[in-house]
């Protein structure tokens, strides 16, 4: 039997298969990407490959009404929140993973533990306290509340995901900066951030496509000010008339961001786990 | 000046009941190249990493010259340690890597540059400064890990299996390098290897360890000719020497010959408490040819300049395999019956592995 030829057909098939599916999944974005492109009339109408594109609808989208959320208040809040509480998550995550990864502390596994539990509890199950919460300390409707439980959301992964990537840095390395003189600063400046770059780039995109997706929190704190993206997204929706094409756009908008940040992340995921490869 | 002395040294790690280095007790000398060796398990790269400060001490003292460095980090005992996977900052330069200490201690830029371009002339690394170190061969990376050390003038330089990721040639060419360095140096030095050959070819002294206890520290030529147990006999040299089972006849007997010891030698063994012993002899004692103990030949090793001969005899009711070290050319081939003689140095040990007597001995029909 001419196993050569097989294994080629079968590969054919698998490819085959491959790109079917990622078609299937790819489908529905082309489709938002395509109806933001549309009249409203054409996108309700059955489906048309080819029509006249405009971009009106990210006009319509993008136009400031007074009192109602804009796409540039929104896009502004989101920018905060996202950007300070990844700073933040950084800030803190680093010298865990570090106590976790290069010098157990005891009971390491535990905290390690501890940490993923936080994310074991559902998401409903919390936002009454944390509503209440909210409300007592003023905190409703700011960026603030966002901040903070952005901040508590994507910690335990970061310490998770900064151990791993610390812990592919080898042994000797640290050893021999410490022979070499250099002081827990100088071994994180020199040696141990230098090498997790790519890591800590890869985590921080992570945390910043988690905080920018979020929507649950941020509908039910800050539904009058400041609210997100996702929330200004939803606000395109409306209960008379045609909305897909103009859903669509707004759809398109908010999805860039984090289109853009995973196809870095992706990249950077890969040099990242490939970081073992010192030697 | 600067001599190391381990005073009882001792570390345990958690959850074993041995102790990994056992009341260590070493003295190196100012300038010493002082080789640890021992098979792997032996303790004898954690007898250099607690001279490095990387493993804490449960009992003991180690001295770096007068200071007592048992509590001082490892930054602050004045070492340099070269690793054997060499340990290089994969993101910095040669130059950056060799300069690396340096610019911890707050040395000046310029003075740093000098330093490190004196260190690379001495490596042969002028060309390659500005390279990360992914770019080098393994043994270019070597150099730099000796450079990294020798940048910094330290009192001591501690060396952790340097050479034994390099292929089987340059390895040795590395070693004759290491020892002319360390001599022109003249800077105290610890050098861990599993290789005893190495250690031999390397070592002012050698220490000999086993399951963290120091069994013998010598120079190469009294560990070889004066192996104070069993052990040290068994581990240096090779071929190792034949190690024969006599039990506790008196005279001794190997095969159906009894083996004649020197005056000495005779006395010694008169003088021990009757047991059972082991006598030991190198391979370059045992000659092939006329002789009164009859072995049959397994095996034959050509090297060119000489030639191992592995025969099998009777001993005791069982096949004992021997090892004899022969000047080439040798006629003998697999299957040949020939006759043995022992001429030359003979060891006795007993059960446990402590020496009786080392003597002039040969063997004689029964």
């Amino acid at each position: 039997m001419n196993t050569v030829g097989e294994r080629r057909w079968v590969n054919a098939v698998f490819g085959l298969l491959a790109w079917l599916v990622g078609l299937v999944f790819f489908f529905p974005v082309l489709w938002m990407v395509l109806n933001s492109f549309k009249g409203e009339q054409d996108a309700n109408t059955s489906p048309k490959l080819f029509f006249h594109p405009t971009m009106d609808r990210y006009r319509d989208v993008t136009k400031t009404t007074r009192g109602l959320l804009s796409f540039r208040e929104a896009f502004a809040n989101s920018a905060f929140v996202v950007i300070v509480s990844t700073v933040i998550v950084l800030v803190l995550a680093i010298p865990a993973a570090y106590a976790l990864a290069i010098r157990p502390i005891p009971k390491w596994r535990d905290v390690l533990f501890f940490f993923i539990s936080t994310k074991f509890l559902p998401v409903v199950a919390s936002i009454l306290p944390l509503w209440i919460l909210a409300k007592d300390l003023h905190l409703l409707n700011t960026r603030t509340v966002l901040v903070i439980l952005y901040t508590g959301m994507n910690l335990p992964l970061a310490v998770w995901m900064l151990r791993s990537f610390f812990q592919e840095i080898p042994h000797e390395l640290i050893e021999a900066a410490e022979i070499d003189g250099a002081g827990l600063r100088g071994q994180l400046t020199s040696i141990i951030l230098p090498m997790a770059a790519p890591g800590i780039a890869a985590t921080a995109l992570l945390c910043v496509i988690f905080a920018w997706n979020e929507f649950f929190f941020a509908v039910q704190l800050n539904p009058a000010k400041g609210s997100t993206v996702p929330i200004w997204v939803t606000t395109n929706i409306s209960t008379r008339g045609n909305f897909l094409a103009k859903l669509s756009a707004a759809s398109v908008l908010a999805s860039l961001p984090v289109v853009l940040a995973g196809w870095i992340a992706q990249k950077r995921m890969i040099r990242g786990l490939a970081m073992g490869a010192i030697k | 000046m600067t001599s190391v002395r381990f005073e009882k040294a001792t570390r345990r790690y958690a959850g074993t009941p041995k102790a990994a280095v056992d009341d260590l007790d070493l003295d190196i000398g100012d300038g010493e190249l002082l080789v640890l060796v021992g098979p792997s398990g032996s303790g004898k790269s954690t007898a250099l990493r607690m001279l490095a400060g990387l493993e804490p001490l449960d009992g003991g003292a180690i001295y770096i010259g007068d200071r007592d460095v048992s509590a001082v980090r490892p930054r602050d005992r004045d070492i340099a340690m070269v690793f054997q996977n060499y340990a290089l900052y994969p993101q910095l330069t040669v130059a950056e890597n060799m300069g690396f200490a340096l610019k911890q201690q707050g040395v000046p830029r310029d003075e740093r540059i000098t330093r490190v371009r004196e260190a690379a002339r001495v490596l042969d690394l002028e060309p390659y400064l500005a390279r990360k170190p992914k770019h080098l061969s393994g043994g270019q990376r070597q150099r730099v890990a000796m450079g990294r050390a020798i940048v910094r003038r330290p009192a001591v330089y501690l060396m952790d299996e340097p050479l034994s990721n390099l292929d089987a040639k340059l390895r040795v060419q590395t070693r004759t390098e290491v020892v002319e360095l360390q001599a022109r140096l003249g800077v105290t030095t610890v050098y861990v290897t599993h290789d005893q050959v190495e250690a031999m070819t390397m070592g002012h002294r050698v220490a000999v360890l086993k399951d963290g206890v120091l069994q013998q520290c010598d120079a190469p030529g009294t560990l070889y000719h004066q192996p104070s147990n069993l052990f040290v006999a068994g581990f240096i040299g090779s071929p190792a020497m034949n190690l024969v089972d006599v039990g506790d006849d008196r005279p001794t007997r190997i095969g159906d010959t009894t083996v004649v010891f020197d005056a000495a030698g005779a006395a010694a063994l008169e003088g021990a408490a009757a047991g059972d012993v082991i006598v030991g002899f190198r391979p370059e004692a045992l000659r092939v040819g006329d002789g009164p103990l009859r072995a049959r030949i397994r095996t034959v090793e050509d090297l060119g300049s000489e030639v191992f001969v592995h025969l099998a005899l009777e001993h005791r009711g069982a096949n004992l395999p021997l090892v004899s070290k022969m000047a080439a050319p040798f006629a003998g081939r697999a299957g040949d019956d020939v006759g043995l003689q022992i001429a030359g140095t003979t060891h006795v040990f007993t059960a446990d592995g402590s020496r009786i007597v080392t003597a002039t001995s040969s063997l004689a029909p029964r």
